[in-house]
């Protein structure tokens, strides 16, 4: 582990990753808590798989018709964003409708991504990539691009928590308010889809629900009401990018797959320590 | 709009699907009135509170609140669902939920303000449960969560308060000055409550409405049997207090 912080002193390409990992962290804490609190994990697991469908065609564009500028993660934005008004208009006129439509977006989206990823000529090496995550191929690029999602999120995210969190638990009410519900609805899911692109590049688009739910499930243990679930889960996830890339660099173990495997550890540790205490208490 | 009426149903009817719930329900409800909504469970007392509120449209007919469209009305109208739709895991304390109350009375960004922080630390101060603000809002007792939702239905100051099954919960009747609070809110704003249980209401209120699929208002002076008889299909036990007779039932003609 030694080794990785004195590489990160020496090596740019660590400190992108790392910087990039830590960006995603903050709306990872944010918005997760909202996904979890209003129990919408489906929706975003949902989301996260129709991102390999604009990866793959924004690949596709690139490499086989020469579009030098479409980068894979302006076709993640955009898909997630099209998964996320799709989903939620569904779910907003049509909720009978809603799982089978996330299930059929669901497999869709990796569908998609699959065929314009065959269709590409050469070695299909970046699959695994989107797929698992390649942290360590954040480029300069990709993090101003992070870095201004990172703060569009949050901004939206915090500035609107009071709203976020009456909707959250109970849209009902909060209609009586007149609070535009489905305004906000729509809204929050479209932050959701931007973390999920966030997380993507860190973890991949299988393991991101991991990601958004684990550091927000864990802080649930410990915390009274929703903005300290953000705090403790933001710190948490931050953490888990930072030791999972440094437990994964001498061994050259995939990071992504090595953070997923920590936060789960941990969640686990943490809810057996919790129902032995209580057993104890009882 | 001072001298309109605070609630108006003309002809208005509602059915879910095939499932008429009102019909050609027609009353007025005057400003500052301290009304009970009362009839048998499945009568369509809930389903007139949301027509009032906006979530609801009705099939025929108009629903005034306030002298407006009850969508428009929303704001000058405060609210206690039955069933509070929370989650109990969600994490929030006492205070977040009350301040729920006034989400649309602020700003449009950011916390909530100064004035936000007093009329809900006052709303929850009247139902007598200022000392546990900082408490885990799962960590009540049905009671006491039910008087917080009380509390997050007057922190706005609605002119009309809307409280559905308010009393639902045994722990509302002892040890807690329900009836007290109501006169002292009725001071500020007309109050509307929703109840199976005409008995208990029925000491504190002026105007009695009757619901089972028509509807039918009535001071709660005048009161029979046979009235009563047939809003709930069956003979109802009367309670006769000193100065009013004052029962489950409604008297006068019924509206259609």
């Amino acid at each position: 582990m030694s080794e990785f912080f004195h590489a990160l002193m020496t090596q740019p390409f660590l400190q992108v990753a790392l910087a990039g990992g830590i960006l995603a962290s903050v709306a990872c804490g944010i918005v997760g808590s909202y996904v979890v609190a209003r129990r919408i994990t489906y929706i975003a697991g949902g989301i996260a798989h129709c991102v390999l469908g604009g990866m793959g065609a924004a690949y596709w564009l690139r490499h086989a018709k020469g579009w030098a500028g479409c980068e894979p993660i302006y076709g993640a934005v955009a898909s997630a964003l099209l998964a996320a008004v799709i989903i939620g208009w569904v779910s907003l006129r049509a909720k009978q409708w809603e799982d089978t439509i996330i299930g059929a977006l669901w497999a869709m989206g990796m569908a998609v991504g699959v065929l314009f990823i065959a269709a590409t000529p050469g070695y299909n090496q970046d699959l695994i990539g989107y797929l698992f995550g390649n942290i360590l191929m954040i480029s300069t690029g990709d993090l101003w691009l992070i870095a201004a999602l990172d703060l569009l999120v949050v901004a939206v995210g915090l500035g609107m928590y009071k709203q976020f969190l009456a909707v959250c638990f109970d849209e009902e009410f909060a209609r009586t308010r007149g609070v535009a519900v489905d305004a906000y609805y729509i809204s929050l899911l479209c932050l959701t889809a931007l973390t999920v692109v966030l997380l993507a590049t860190v973890v991949g688009i299988v393991m991101v629900i991991a990601l958004l739910t684990l550091p927000v499930a864990i802080a649930g243990v410990f915390a009274r009401r929703l903005w300290q679930v953000m705090i403790i889960a933001t710190i948490l996830s931050m953490a888990l990018v930072t030791l999972g890339m440094a437990v994964s660099y001498s061994p050259e173990l995939p990071p992504g797959a090595t953070i997923i495997t920590l936060a789960g550890g941990l969640y686990l540790l943490v809810v057996s320590v919790r129902a032995i205490l209580r057993r104890g208490k009882g | 709009m001072s001298d309109s009426w605070a609630v108006e149903f003309d002809d208005v009817s509602f059915a879910y699907g095939a499932a008429t719930v009102l019909e050609g329900a027609t009353f007025h409800i005057p400003p500052r009135s301290l009304a009970a909504v009362v009839g048998p469970n499945g009568g369509g007392k809930t389903t007139m509170l949301k027509l009032m509120l906006g979530l609801l449209a009705p099939d025929s007919g108009q629903v005034r609140v306030l002298g407006e469209k009850p969508s428009q009305a929303r704001r000058a109208v405060g609210y206690m669902p039955q069933h509070s739709l929370a989650d109990l895991r969600f994490p929030v304390n006492v205070m977040d939920v009350v301040l729920m109350g006034r989400v649309s009375a602020g700003r449009l960004f950011g916390p909530y303000s100064r004035a936000d922080r007093d009329a809900a630390a006052g709303a929850l101060e009247s139902v007598g449960l200022g000392d546990l603000a900082g408490r885990n809002f799962a960590a009540l007792s049905g009671g006491q969560r039910q008087r917080v939702l009380i509390a997050r239905a007057i922190a706005p100051q609605p002119e009309l308060l809307l409280l559905d099954e308010p009393t639902a919960s045994l722990d509302m009747r002892v040890g807690y000055e329900f009836y007290d609070l109501l006169a002292e809110l009725n001071q500020r704003m007309t109050i509307l409550i929703v109840s199976h249980d005409a008995e208990f209401v029925s000491q504190a209120v002026t105007t009695v409405v009757c619901v089972q699929r028509k509807v039918s208002i009535h001071p709660t002076e005048d009161v029979t049997d046979e009235l009563i008889g047939e809003l709930y299909g069956r003979p109802v036990r009367r309670v006769r207090h000193e100065h009013n007779c004052v029962g489950l039932g409604c008297q006068g003609q019924v509206h259609r």
